[in-house]
């Protein structure tokens, strides 16, 4: 953490994150509204959905995979910079981390819960999405482990067990340090999910080692989850997605996403639980450079891929980037080049990097880039296939599309308000940790574990 | 103590198993690190054992001081990760050839393929096995120390360290509790 004042003490910690699961005030709940609101919209169009069929979405002849599919990847993508600062910093000794990684790791549960809806709504016939599972039947079928759909199933499915278990095990020293200072009906939730913590050194012992554990578990999970969400599209021969580049392409992008999502709610959490204090402009500036360094890949990725098509010399492969950029789907592809590889540039300038409102902005323009990079390419890349020139293709998503994605967003975020206000949005341990602990004699260094 | 138990009420029987007499001992509260440290050396010195020692956060000196083993959820964590990538093999060849369908030309057991789910279930198995690991050992040590005092402070801002002793001992314990620098000292 970035030199704490005098005043942060274990004591004026503890405090200051129990006070959040106080009452928020008329912000939170405003917030809170919104999102409730957004969802309802989505169950309302999905529940249309499912009573019309798939034929109200927008859904036309090549394009098959569209928004429910953007939608998918984005919210995937959006999960895992969650890990990379819970895990890959955590290993790495980042004691910068300590104040934002629970904020980041519920976002990562809450996006891959809002990820996981859209396959779902994307087969039809939901009913049946037990099909996907390997279950024995009376046909005596298995799913096809050959196939990326069936690999992507099982890296969703791992990656949502091992991050709310991470989670979970981190929130216990802090539901116990809670539990010590609250009151009425709040007290005895946080006995119940505190698992008995007394913080013996016997406990210590274990958690400590079973969470390095965990963490070194968890990181090659982050780099292989989306590696595996992109081999659903380089494993397929449309031009556009059968590229080699693709999963170090995927894996900096959704970190990329992730991190300016990390901002995104950090910024609005911070002002309405008043913890400037904890969560200041150096744990911001952190993850702008994070931004920074990850945008630049995103960036040199997009020149790789224009490069590849051009130097190549695949007539088809030429065509798909062509009609990208200057295509009938132009304006999709420039606000993606323009959020993603462009404004971000901005933050090699320290100014900007703290500047928190301005950071906010940046970070809202990558989110929104960040969800057309997905749009572009499957949507565009499906839209422009060579092979089916002759089908004269279009897209254009339906109400029943902008709905359901408005919905996924309300899921989101009402999630992730109800995690912040009702359990610690920053680790307790891990901020008293980075703080030089109480002596009478020398001062004892911090560390972080 | 156990101020964060809820309150149930159990059978006879039961209430014996799970919620036994307290230890006899005395417990120390600290407010600060470096005392808390040199209590303990001070009670090793005096050849007091199975001490516990509580705290806000985990602290290398305290690691040190106290010397303790290397914890055992590392081969829990070895285990179920083998265990899991030995299942994703099982799961996968055997599925293939129990619905041998040449798809994509490839051999029906294709194993670059299976790697991926390997690999997925190395880190479902190794993740979830951790979390068993640290549960059992956990509450394994908890219901080896679930009858000794403790106090809610020993969360949020203080050190503890409690001596089992009997009542012969307790007023030299207290002493040298204080002499380190206890900032409250009581028996339980």
């Amino acid at each position: 953490m970035a030199q704490p004042s005098g005043r942060v003490t274990y004591d004026f910690v503890t405090r200051t994150i129990a006070r959040t699961l106080g009452n928020p005030g008329k912000g939170y709940f405003l917030l809170l509204g919104a999102a409730v609101t957004l969802l309802a919209i989505g169950i309302i169009c999905l529940l249309y959905l499912l009573r019309y069929g798939l034929g109200l979405a927008g859904y036309s002849h090549p394009v098959y995979w569209a928004v429910f599919i953007t939608c998918f990847v984005f919210w995937v993508g959006i999960a895992h910079s969650g890990t990379l600062i819970s895990a890959i910093l955590f290993l790495f000794r980042s004691g910068w981390r300590t104040a934002i990684y629970r904020t980041a790791e519920a976002m990562t549960v809450f996006a891959v819960m809002t990820a996981a809806l859209f396959p779902l709504i994307h087969i039809g016939r939901q009913w049946y999405f037990y099909w996907t599972l390997p279950y024995p039947n009376e046909r005596g079928l298995w799913p096809n482990f050959k196939s990326p759909l069936i690999w992507d199933e099982f890296a969703i499915g791992t990656y949502f067990t091992v991050s709310t278990v991470f989670l979970i095990l981190g929130l216990v020293p802090d539901i116990a340090a809670v539990r010590d200072v609250a009151s009425g009906w709040r007290k005895k939730l946080y006995q119940l999910t505190a698992l008995g913590w007394r913080g013996t050194n016997e406990e210590w012992r274990h958690f400590t080692r079973g969470y390095l554990y965990l963490a070194a578990l968890a990181t090659p999970l982050v780099l292989s989850v989306h590696s595996v969400v992109s081999w659903d599209f380089a494993m397929a021969i449309v031009p556009g997605w059968h590229a080699t580049i693709f999963a170090p392409y995927f894996v900096a992008g959704a970190i990329y996403s992730g991190c300016a999502m990390v901002i995104s709610l950090l910024v609005p959490i911070r002002k309405l639980f008043h913890l400037e204090e904890l969560i200041t402009a150096h744990h911001f500036e952190n993850l702008a450079k994070l931004c920074l360094l990850t945008g630049s890949i995103v960036g040199y990725a997009y020149l790789c891929e224009y490069f590849v098509a051009w130097f190549g010399g695949n007539a088809h492969e030429r065509a798909a980037f062509w009609y990208r950029a200057f295509g009938p789907f132009w304006w999709a592809t420039w606000t993606m080049i323009i959020c993603n590889a462009f404004l971000p540039q901005l933050l090699w300038f320290k100014k900007i990097r703290t500047n928190i409102t301005g950071l906010f902005v940046i970070s809202i323009f990558v989110n929104v880039g960040m969800w057309f990079e997905r749009f572009v390419i499957i949507v565009v890349s499906l839209a422009g296939e060579p092979f089916e020139r002759w089908s004269n293709a279009t897209y254009n998503p339906t109400w029943a599309d902008w709905g359901i994605m408005a919905g996924s967003f309300g899921w989101f975020f009402m999630w992730f308000l109800l995690f912040v206000k009702n359990f610690p949005a920053v680790s307790i341990t891990e901020v008293k940790e980075v703080l030089p602990p109480p002596t009478k004699g020398r001062p004892a260094e911090a560390h972080a574990r | 103590m156990s101020e964060h138990r809820l309150p149930l009420r159990l059978p006879g029987p039961l209430h014996d198993l799970f919620r036994p007499p307290p230890t006899p001992g005395v417990l120390g509260v600290f407010a600060h690190l470096d005392a808390t440290v040199d209590a303990i050396q001070r009670l090793q010195a005096g050849a007091y054992q199975s001490l516990t020692v509580y705290s806000p956060v985990p602290r290398h000196e305290l690691e040190d001081v106290l010397a303790q083993p290397v914890s055992p959820v590392r081969m829990w964590t070895l285990i179920g990760g083998i265990a899991g990538c030995a299942f994703g093999a099982w799961l996968t060849l055997y599925m293939s050839y129990d619905w041998p369908i040449v798809v994509g030309g490839k051999p029906i057991g294709s194993i670059p393929p299976y790697v991926v789910i390997m690999f997925e279930m190395t880190v479902l198995f190794g993740a979830l096995s951790t979390i068993i690991g640290i549960l059992f050992n956990a509450a394994h040590a908890a219901r080896r120390l679930g009858t000794i005092a403790w106090d809610p402070r020993f969360t949020n801002d203080k050190f503890g360290v409690f001596v089992p002793c009997g009542a012969d001992k307790a007023g030299a314990v207290e002493k040298l509790l204080l002499g380190a620098g206890a900032e409250e000292v009581r028996r339980a």
